[in-house]
């Protein structure tokens, strides 16, 4: 481990802090009825939109009807992908590299992925689509965070709400994020991406002949557009198998950078639109601290674990220069920024790669999957990161309730039995899922063929990609063969379960809060703005979050990691 | 009424096909065809007027005159078509067997050097397949062997190493690398004098 390898950690949270923060206030404008400096020109676009499509964004909805709209984008956006990619031998524009018929579990796989933010790859880009397949999948890239940002907004105004039936217009939250947000970041960072060394262009494939004679085809196109919006909306659906590893789409350390902070930009302001949203930023805080503290132990073990490397090699007589992992590693980047960006990559939910994670160390890969397996709340993707968080904290308020034999508050709220039952049932969903489907696939014929490591770390294969699925990551063990019937049905209900019955219930838990009226702060409130909130909240986080896969995490990356340190192999 | 939403859906998707899909593509496209022409085309480098490649994307030195890159596990290596990683498990029994291969090639290639000299990054394959930079170390650990086939000076292909190696960003992001095609174009052009 070097100095650089920590303070880059540090640096990172600082930057995207101001970042998260400045945003947040042009947000709070732009969505709960300020003023920006954009309106003069995105006021009539807006206008445009509404017309175009007959849409009245004036009428505030009830949750159901909020929920309803919500699934009929969600579902019209995942039937016209659906048919756009089975399309693709027909429609030969922009697809100079000839690809044919997308298999059918693929584009299934791949609608599913894209709808629900999740952007798993269950195809490698630059040998399955076209240029304008790809273009049609920036299109979910755009409107698929968009969704989270409207679910947030429906469980927070839960919150800042009284006595009130309605929960707002969900046309209205969905178009101003799109034009305010989503569409001049992407426009910017895109630029940014571009200066930086990444393609931008509709050639066909590049052959050249290499200085030593070889035949060299380069694959290349669209590149800089997909990535920045793949970042920017923690979507990680790359134009490569690699995704961002492939040099076109991570060609160096400053581009790297820029797109942490792309992808840490909004989730981090959605922690400060909240404070601001329930008028009393403070509140934001303990939330953001617990964010913080688990982000940071994430990255430094990670680091930790890379730079000391596969214990398998010094067991077997392997002494290089230096012990650090470099296996499915850049040289670029080196083990640091790598750790950083992996950790991150599952934190804030965004699931694009640098680095190949299936080669990761038992340990340096149990990191990104134990964050997945909190329900990605570590700032966590747009919007519903922070939602995960909110209903860790109901859970956490009324853990604390428990002990004193009182009926907590939150914000001004009773909680009462409905709201913690659906804050539970968002624990209950990701580790049913995760643990029933990779029970199932250990023990069918199906599951187990599409293993590429085997021992422990086959099971870490199977549990990450179940993870990956329900989290509404993207990011794989890439050896897993996804793209096999087994994997493309069941990772697709995975990521369909974690994204409906996973946040839905939040909004009817936000109605429900919305309802009712504001108590007063008496002396018998716990405070929600402490350190000792955001202690018992981390608590929450890894204690009833995580803790419930300590057995499968037991069988899968801690028994491979004393497994490697002894010099036991599997297989082969 | 519930048929009118599902209908403004519809419209709206269909909308943001073409302002996204087409649209913010296609601007970008412009965008970087007009202002970062060099970037937007893929960074390809020329040889006596002829594109040998991309400094960005890693091709394969065999020749005992050039600067090797890293393992690649393409298929072909360095396949620039297809990017792919190894996915080898660290108790993978192939992941041994490959460093293994790796290290007894670059032990042979590299007389009189030791294995505790050898950095993983030489032996270790790459994420992309496609790394196009080696460590400063795997550069220097070459270099005997690079300035006797070129019948040059060892000080003077150490110095050229020197000059090649890139820093990390702001001091602390990345790790300090070698560009491996620019190295031996410098090569080449020094050799050439």
């Amino acid at each position: 481990m070097t100095w650089q390898g920590i303070v880059q950690i540090f640096v990172l949270l600082a930057v995207v802090t101001a970042v998260g923060y400045f945003l947040s206030k042009y947000m709070y404008n732009a969505l709960e009825g300020g003023r920006t400096f954009m309106d003069r020109v995105l006021g009539p676009c807006e206008r445009g939109v509404y017309r175009l499509c007959g849409i009245d964004p004036t009428v505030e909805m009830h949750w159901t009807r909020y929920v309803f709209v919500l699934l009929a984008v969600n579902v019209a956006g995942f039937v016209v992908l659906m048919v756009l990619l089975a399309l693709q031998p027909v429609l030969t524009i922009f697809n100079p590299a000839h690809m044919h018929q997308v298999p059918f579990w693929v584009n299934l796989n791949t609608s599913i992925s894209f709808m629900t933010n999740t952007n798993w790859q269950n195809y490698s880009g630059e040998t399955t689509l076209s240029y304008l397949s790809q273009m049609w999948l920036t299109v979910q890239q755009f409107l698929s965070p968009v969704t989270g940002i409207c679910l947030f907004l429906a469980v927070v105004r839960g919150f800042s709400r009284h006595n009130a039936n309605t929960i707002g217009n969900f046309w209205r939250d969905f178009v101003r994020t799109l034009l305010w947000v989503s569409i001049p970041l992407a426009v910017i960072g895109a630029i940014v991406l571009l200066a930086l060394g990444s393609p931008e262009n509709l050639h066909a494939y590049t052959v050249v002949r290499t200085l030593q004679g070889h035949k060299q085809v380069i694959a290349q196109g669209p590149v800089a557009s997909m990535t920045s919006i793949m970042q920017l909306g923690d979507n990680g659906g790359g134009f490569f198998n690699m995704n961002a590893a492939q040099p076109f789409a991570g060609p160096n350390a400053a581009s790297i950078f820029f797109q942490l902070i792309l992808g840490f930009s909004v989730p981090v302001a959605c922690v400060f639109l909240f404070g601001k949203m329930v008028k009393t930023l403070r509140q934001a805080y303990p939330i953001f601290a617990s964010m913080a503290i688990l982000f940071v132990i994430g990255a430094i073990a990670m680091y930790h674990f890379e730079a000391a490397g596969n214990p398998a090699l010094a067991a077997h007589g392997i002494h290089l220069a230096a012990s650090h992992n470099m296996e499915g590693k850049d040289s670029r980047f080196g083990i640091g920024t790598t750790s950083l960006f992996e950790n991150s990559t599952t934190a804030v939910s965004w699931g694009s790669v640098i680095a190949s994670n299936d080669s990761l160390t038992p340990i340096g890969g149990l990191v990104p999957l134990f964050n997945m397996m909190t329900g990605e709340v570590i700032f966590g993707s747009w919007g519903v990161g922070m939602v995960g968080m909110i209903a860790y904290a109901v859970l956490a308020l009324f853990l604390a309730g428990l002990m004193v034999g009182r009926t907590p508050e939150y914000l001004g709220k009773k909680i009462e039995s409905f709201e913690v039952k659906m804050a539970v049932l968002t624990m209950i969903v990701p580790s049913l899922v995760i643990l029933i489907l990779a029970a199932l696939s250990v023990a069918l014929k199906a599951g187990t063929s599409g293993i590429f490591n085997p021992g422990p770390h086959g099971l870490s294969e199977v549990l990450y990609a179940f993870s990956s699925g329900v989290g509404n990551n993207g990011s794989a063990f890439g050896g897993l063969n996804s793209a096999s019937p087994w994997y493309s049905a069941t990772v697709g209900l995975a990521m369909l379960l974690g994204r409906f019955p996973m946040y839905i219930p939040l909004v009817a838990m936000g109605a429900s809060l919305a309802k009712k009226q504001r108590i007063p702060e008496s002396a018998g409130t716990f405070p929600t703005h402490g350190p000792l909130f955001t202690g018992l909240l981390t608590g929450t986080v890894v204690v009833v979050g995580a803790l419930i896969f300590f057995p499968a995490l037991a069988l899968g990356p801690f028994a491979e990691q004393f497994a490697a340190h002894a010099g036991k192999l599997f297989g082969g | 009424m519930r048929l009118k939403v599902i209908w403004s859906a519809l419209r709206l998707v269909l909308l943001f096909l073409v302002v996204l899909g087409l649209g913010y593509n296609l601007l970008i496209v412009a965008i970087g065809q007009a202002a970062f022409s060099g970037q937007a085309n893929g960074s390809m480098v020329k040889y006596n007027g002829r594109v040998v490649g991309s400094r960005l994307i890693g091709q394969q030195f065999t020749s005992a005159r050039f600067f090797e890159g890293r393992p690649s596990a393409t298929s072909p290596p360095y396949n620039a078509a297809s990017s792919a990683a190894s996915n080898y498990g660290p108790t993978n029994p192939a992941l041994l067997q490959e460093i293994r291969t790796n290290l007894a090639t670059v032990l042979k290639e590299n007389p009189g050097v030791k294995a505790t000299q050898v950095p993983p990054g030489l032996v270790e394959s790459s994420a992309s397949g496609l790394d196009p930079d080696i460590s400063p170390a795997a550069a220097y650990l070459q270099v005997p062997r690079v300035a006797k086939a070129n019948h040059l000076p060892v000080g003077t292909v150490r110095n050229l190493v020197a000059q090649h190696v890139s820093g990390r960003f702001l001091g602390i992001y990345g790790a300090p690398y070698v560009n491996v095609l620019e190295l031996n174009l410098a090569l080449l052009k020094l050799a050439k004098r």
